[in-house]
């Protein structure tokens, strides 16, 4: 499990990529990717190529940073979810709130 | 260095004076003489005798120098042994008689010792380098001989290992040498347990022995791992991580692999140092899909990238991909077939189906009598119906339907091991070894992970949920966390899971129990996931949606729940 961050050109978007398994152990790492770059993000992007599962503590993990960027005003997408990782988004509702692609 | 080796010298002279002469001057020399009286003489002398150096006069009775000489060379075969004439003739004509005749050399009479001496030294070192010669080409046709079985076996064994996949679908073309394995060249194809298929094209670095070492594993953890159905990314990060490991610094393997959907109509590309693929549509549009990762075994897995192209198929729309041999077969020339009329030829052609034959024809008419090598290497893939690959549906390989269907174990984790050990990998390694289960794995993780967060933190740890209100009430529930995970002594969590088949699919049962005294688990099962707008309290609900029959005791402190599946298609 390991968490990477990458931002734009303009320092506008931020990119977080999930590696492995996404549960409560990436919890400080996770809370630190986005609090650490702060400063003019006004979107995020998290990059899910390379995660493989997700529990129920990430779901809230991703609620989190939804609220710290803006609640309903929040720019986040989930992108690249492989087939299980979609499947739990979906069961919990999580397109309504997050721009999954 | 003058006297270095006692030779046997055969003399054939008529003339008795003459003879013995030579012999005593040869004798002195150190060597063993025998002695011969005329032509005839010599020649069964030479049989019976095997001298290694004959001297032998030109006129003699009853057969003479010019003849014996000739049957001597013919009996000699292979062997190289210096006949010197010796000759009174002086003209130039007997002389290039004695040379045509098979002889050496000639020397003349009368005798001088010291050339003598000299001349046979100097065709004692000519036989000497020409054995040697022998000796060594006869090893090296020996060595050959050797490596062709090898090659072979290996071939053979090679074959059998690469054979075991759906190159003959009815929606794959290719081009392959017989031995490419030996070019380094590598083409694999299967089909997922889900109907879709797995189609590699890999080149490693190198020829013969060493560059095809690498396609063992490789085939082997292509075809291991796609039958099973695992994720292409799963199946590269594996395959890197091995030819990693075991290929020496300097050698690695440039690929491209796809997973082409035939029921969702999609296909994802990994491409790794091979040449520009094409993706050719029906509609004539032509896609050029770059490489965008380093080849397969340089890097270490942490830095291993999986990031994949993804492409909406539709029927007709082809893949091509190949190795370098295509693009760098060179002309007599010495020019380049090069991408551009590769290009040509495929804006060139408007039927599609002839397509990959008017590559291959490109490629062999632009070679013509140029050097042609046999690494031309080339697979087109088509998106088709599922139900015209003409592939049988048993042949979704036996190993992929053979394995645990049916058992059971209990799994009791104490104190010690919570504290420092996370069994979910394991559990989850062990259940996927029932055959057609894998592409489930994500769901049950997540069905596994949600019963031992809940037995762990709320049955064990007593923790509670409602702390994670806020971002620093979630950072304190974890801090919580792991301060009672240390204090863990005699507390445990037993898992008991069980599978059973169930028609096509089957049946997880999973029970969990835990040394806490319980939680009030109906709050959370009261939960609905649509009106949840808090950042936990989902773990439970989401077990109800994904699992039937989610049942606890009183106490809350044992739970049971069911994932019912069925091949996915």
């Amino acid at each position: 499990m390991s968490i990477s961050t990458s931002l734009s050109a303009d320092g506008s978007v931020l990119t977080i990529k999930i590696q492995g398994r996404f549960d409560f152990s990436s919890h400080q790492e996770f809370r630190d990717a986005y609090e650490a770059n702060e400063d003019g993000v006004k979107e995020y992007v998290i990059d899910m190529t390379e995660a493989t599962y997700l529990d129920s503590s990430a779901l809230g993990m991703l609620l989190l940073l939804r609220d710290f960027a803006g609640g309903d005003n929040a720019k986040v997408a989930i992108t690249n979810c492989n087939h299980d990782v979609k499947k739990i988004l979906t069961i919990s509702n999580f397109e309504q709130l997050f721009e999954i692609k | 260095m003058q006297q270095q080796e006692a030779l046997k010298i055969l003399i054939a002279d008529d003339n008795d004076s003459d003879r013995m002469i030579l012999q005593t001057i040869v004798r002195r020399q150190g060597h063993h003489v025998i002695t011969a009286v005329d032509g005839q003489d010599a020649v069964e002398l030479f049989i019976k005798e095997s001298p290694q150096i004959v001297l032998l006069d030109a006129l003699m009775p009853r057969k003479d120098g010019f003849e014996a000489a000739k049957e001597i060379k013919e009996l000699a075969g292979e062997e190289l042994v210096p006949i010197i004439f010796l000759t009174s003739l002086t003209d130039a004509e007997s002389l290039v008689k004695c040379l045509d005749a098979g002889g050496d050399d000639f020397l003349s009479k009368p005798y001088n010792r010291i050339i003598l001496q000299a001349k046979i030294n100097a065709f004692n070192r000519m036989r000497l380098m020409h054995q040697t010669l022998q000796e060594q080409r006869d090893q090296i046709a020996e060595n050959n001989e050797h490596l062709l079985q090898e090659q072979e076996v290996a071939k053979t064994v090679f074959d059998n290992v690469a054979h075991m996949g759906c190159m003959h679908a009815k929606n794959i073309k290719h081009l392959l040498s017989p031995l490419s394995v030996f070019n380094g060249d590598v083409l694999l194809a299967c089909q997922k347990p889900s109907g879709s298929m797995h189609v590699l094209l890999g080149d490693f670095t190198g020829h013969g022995l060493p560059a095809a070492i690498g396609a063992m594993p490789l085939a082997e953890i292509f075809y291991g791992m796609s039958n099973k159905g695992f994720a292409m990314t799963d199946v590269l990060r594996e395959m890197n991580q091995k030819l990693k490991q075991i290929l020496p610094t300097g050698f690695f393997c440039c690929a491209c692999m796809i997973d082409i959907d035939f029921n969702a109509d999609e296909m994802q590309v990994w491409i790794g140092g091979l040449p520009d693929c094409l993706l050719v549509r029906n509609n004539g549009e032509v896609v050029k899909v770059k490489s965008n990762h380093l080849p397969l075994g340089v890097l270490a897995s942490e830095r291993f990238g999986v990031e994949t192209y993804k492409f909406d198929m539709s029927s007709g729309d082809r893949f091509y991909m190949w190795s370098d041999g295509i693009i760098e077969s060179r002309n007599v020339e010495g020019e380049m077939f090069g991408e551009e009329r590769l290009n040509a030829v495929v804006q060139g052609c408007k039927n599609r189906d002839r397509l990959f034959s008017a590559i291959h024809q490109g490629v062999v008419s632009f070679i013509g009598e140029g050097e042609r090598d046999d690494d031309l290497t080339m697979v087109e893939v088509q998106m088709m119906p599922q139900n015209e690959l003409g592939l049988d549906e048993a042949h979704l390989s036996a190993s992929a339907l053979v394995g645990p269907k049916d058992w059971s174990f209990c799994y009791e984790l104490r104190g010690q091991t919570l504290k420092e050990f996370n069994p979910l990998p394991l559990m989850l390694h062990m259940t996927m070894e029932v055959p057609g289960l894998r592409p489930h794995s994500g769901s049950i993780y997540t069905v596994f992970a949600e019963l031992f967060s809940n037995a762990l933190e709320h049955g064990v740890m007593g923790l509670d949920s409602s702390l994670k209100r806020s971002p620093e009430g979630f950072a304190r529930y974890y801090a919580e966390r792991a301060a009672k995970l240390d204090k863990l002594d005699k507390d445990w969590v037993r898992f008991y899971l069980d599978h059973k088949p169930e028609g096509v699919g089957g049946v997880i049962t999973i029970r969990i129990e835990d040394s806490g005294p319980g939680f009030d688990h109906t709050i959370y099962a009261r939960k609905k996931l649509a009106d949840n707008d808090g950042y936990s309290g989902r773990g439970i609900p989401l077990l109800m949606t994904m699992c039937k029959n989610v049942a606890f005791n009183d106490s809350g402190n044992s739970v049971s729940a069911e994932y019912h599946w069925h091949p996915e298609n």
